[in-house]
């Protein structure tokens, strides 16, 4: 174990903190999908609305802290010194971490407020995803300032610049630039909904897409000793497919929120061609795999990277594609369908890289060298994890369909459409389906955590690494 | 500016192409110098695209555009009906009928939206429902409520209200009241001011022009269309 630059300490804090509130994202997630079933549950106390906000919001929230993480431990590997910045990153962090608990708490105590400015500003702006209030955007966008700067004053300072700190510059400044696209308000809906979908979709399908192909370059470059310029000609590759079809993929939001009708053909050609950099980033997998016939010393970061590849192509590419297309998505826009491909999608492309991401910054500040960070935990959370979040998709696609043929094809998206719809044996059973394998999860997660804490501390895996060592 | 979909795809692919070999020419196609260049470019060229395009849709989804009117459009009859010439349905527009017993004036109706809108973005209604389709699902889509026979079939009997708006209103202030089947929409603690205001911001989004979303919704008339 080498000893850690204090860049990579503070990438520990921002991972569990992020483990933490993937635990809190699921806790409320489960109890939104128990008030499908049982709608009176919480009745008036935890509405779904604020279980939903807090389930969506703690998401995008770790999943952010361990990118962070991840560009705080590989940064000074890369530049090989110390982050300039870094007092300035851990004031950032504590910053951050104060500003989502003071958000939690006003969520789940005060959870609304009347119809005025003081509510946008102090307790919710009330837009899916980034209902954060006014003054947490600013924390954000100040916290978000300090990691750009450090990867830019770390960069001159090392005298060299990497293609992989090249794309991670300009994706880092085009990621946190468009946050500020979502600070305003409008009473125009339609003005409202063109600018969110400028945070909301350039983020999940462009620049995070673009991050995590950096973070998980760097994963392969470390972990499996793939050379740099393969990674890198491939980085440049994924890059070019990425905003090649997501930027103008963009326009699959803008069908029918009242923008222009060249939108669906624009949106429908170049969001159907997304997935394309998923199927790139499956054939870099494969071929690692193969050629390290699945060894490492470190395996469930490397699994977890295959998790990754896999998941995003599923769930970001084919479920997406399920729907993309405007000649589907005129019935399927608004239904569970887009609850199926945002569940797989979000675990495939930026949950397993964070797993993957930890894993291989535990097995480095844990296992000593000539040993191998394995065991059974892991295995159990894998599987189920996999198995529930599969599980999840495949009810809430049931009810996507169904929801998609009864309300809106048959019956003409209603009120009285919706309930019949929602009623519906498929779409009831689904939605029983949908909450006992979230349960599923929700436990793998707990043996997650728990492997998380040990992993590299047991007794038995000592032993076991021995033997392989 | 007309602008056609087939053009835009045929322009930004080319463009990307051509400049992309042009500028990496001398290098081998299995050079990461190669597809650095092709990076650089093909993210260029989208993002001047995306730019130059929403330079356009903003002017064409501002208030008082054809495709988002007015928000005095809430004193108008609105409905809703299927236009075969674009195949798809669209609003439509009538006499003058005004909103809650008056006619608002421009500012009157533009304050009352811009309340409206507040009181939807503090009560987070996109946590349960969906506005233009985009939200949450555990609730019915609202961007043609204004325009939903639940109101008159089952609100106004219910709430004993004489008009559409004011069995909206009474509704909206207390909605665990008038349960319409086993999920029942909380009690926001809506003040009869801040219900005025969504009843008339419901009744102004429903005027605009989805593209003909949502499909296949029952067919709102209009006595004369203006």
């Amino acid at each position: 174990m080498e000893k850690l630059y204090e860049s990579q300490k503070l990438a520990l804090w921002y991972f569990w903190t992020a483990i933490v509130l993937f635990g809190a994202q699921l806790l409320f997630g489960l109890i939104a999908a128990y008030q499908f079933i049982n709608p009176d549950f919480l009745y008036g106390t935890l509405n779904f609305m604020t279980n939903r906000m807090l389930h969506i919001n703690a998401m995008v929230v770790w999943l952010l802290m361990g990118f962070i993480g991840g560009i705080y431990w590989f940064l000074p590997i890369e530049t090989d010194r110390e982050v300039v910045g870094i007092k300035l990153g851990k004031l950032a962090y504590f910053a951050f971490v104060g500003a989502v608990a003071i958000v939690v708490l006003v969520y789940l105590f005060k959870q609304f407020g009347s119809g005025d400015f003081f509510t946008l500003w102090f307790i919710t702006e009330g837009r899916e995803y980034i209902e954060a209030p006014r003054w947490a955007d600013i924390v954000i966008v100040a916290v978000a300032l300090t990691v750009a700067y450090n990867v830019i004053a770390t960069t001159i300072a090392s005298k060299k610049i990497t293609g992989i700190l090249g794309v991670l510059i300009v994706d880092l400044a085009a990621l946190f630039g468009l946050y500020i696209a979502g600070m305003f308000f409008t009473p125009n809906i339609s003005m409202d909904q063109f600018w969110w979908w400028w945070v909301v979709h350039l983020w999940v399908e462009a620049t995070w897409e673009v991050l995590v192909g950096v973070l998980m370059g760097w994963l392969l470059m470390h972990l499996l000793g793939t050379p740099r310029k393969i990674i890198e000609a491939w980085l440049y590759v994924e890059v070019m497919l990425v905003f090649g079809t997501g930027i103008l993929g963009l326009g699959h939001h803008y069908y029918w929120i009242g923008t222009p009708e060249y939108w669906l053909g624009i949106g429908g050609f170049f969001s159907s061609l997304e997935p394309l950099p998923l199927v790139a980033m499956v054939v870099h997998a494969v071929y690692d795999a193969g050629a390290h016939k699945l060894q490492t010393v470190n395996r469930p970061a490397l699994f977890w990277a295959f998790a990754q590849a896999f998941g995003n192509l599923f769930g970001a590419g084919v479920w997406g594609f399920m729907h993309t297309l405007p000649q589907i998505n005129l019935y399927s826009h608004g239904t569970q369908m887009a609850a199926a491909h945002g569940h797989l999608a979000f675990f495939g492309a930026y949950v397993s890289a964070n797993l993957a991401l930890f894993y291989y910054i535990l097995g480095k500040t844990r296992v000593k060298e000539g040993y191998i960070l394995n065991g059974v935990p892991w295995k159990i959370a894998y599987i189920g994890l996999i198995v529930g979040i599969f599980g999840m998709t495949a009810a809430l696609t049931v009810a996507g369909f169904t929801q998609t043929m009864i309300e809106r094809a048959t019956l003409g998206s209603t009120w009285e459409a919706y309930i019949q719809a929602q009623m519906h044996p498929w779409m009831e059973e689904a939605f029983k389906w949908r909450l006992f394998f979230g349960v599923v999860f929700i436990l793998s997660y707990l043996v997650l955590l728990y492997d998380l804490i040990t992993a590299g501390k047991r007794g038995e895996q000592l032993k076991e690494a021995q033997l392989a060592g | 500016m007309s602008v056609g979909w087939l053009e835009v795809v045929v322009a930004t692919l080319f463009l990307s192409v051509v400049v992309s070999l042009v500028l990496a020419r001398g290098r081998h196609w299995l050079e990461p110098g190669f597809w650095k260049v092709a990076a650089i470019i093909t993210s260029s060229v989208m993002v001047i695209t995306l730019i130059l395009l929403s330079v356009d849709t903003v002017r064409k989804v501002s208030m008082g555009s054809k495709r988002v009117p007015q928000p005095s459009v809430i004193n108008r009859e609105i409905g809703y009906v299927y236009n075969p010439d674009r195949r798809a349905m669209e609003p439509v527009f009538g006499k003058e009928v005004g909103l809650f017993g008056k006619v608002w004036s421009e500012e009157e109706a533009e304050r009352l939206i811009v309340k409206g809108k507040l009181v939807i973005q503090s009560r987070n209604c996109m946590d349960c429902h969906t506005l233009l389709g985009n939200g949450a699902y555990y609730a019915p889509d609202l961007t043609k409520a204004w325009l939903d026979p639940k109101w008159e079939k089952q609100i106004m009997p219910a709430t004993g209200a004489k008009s559409k708006e004011e069995a909206m209103k009474i509704f909206l202030m207390h909605p665990d009241k008038y349960p319409t089947w086993f999920r029942r929409m909380p009690n926001l603690t809506l003040s009869e001011e801040e219900a005025v205001a969504v009843v008339a911001y419901l009744k102004c989004m429903s005027a605009i022009d989805t593209n003909g979303f949502p499909a296949n919704f029952p067919e709102v008339k209009v006595s004369q269309i203006q």
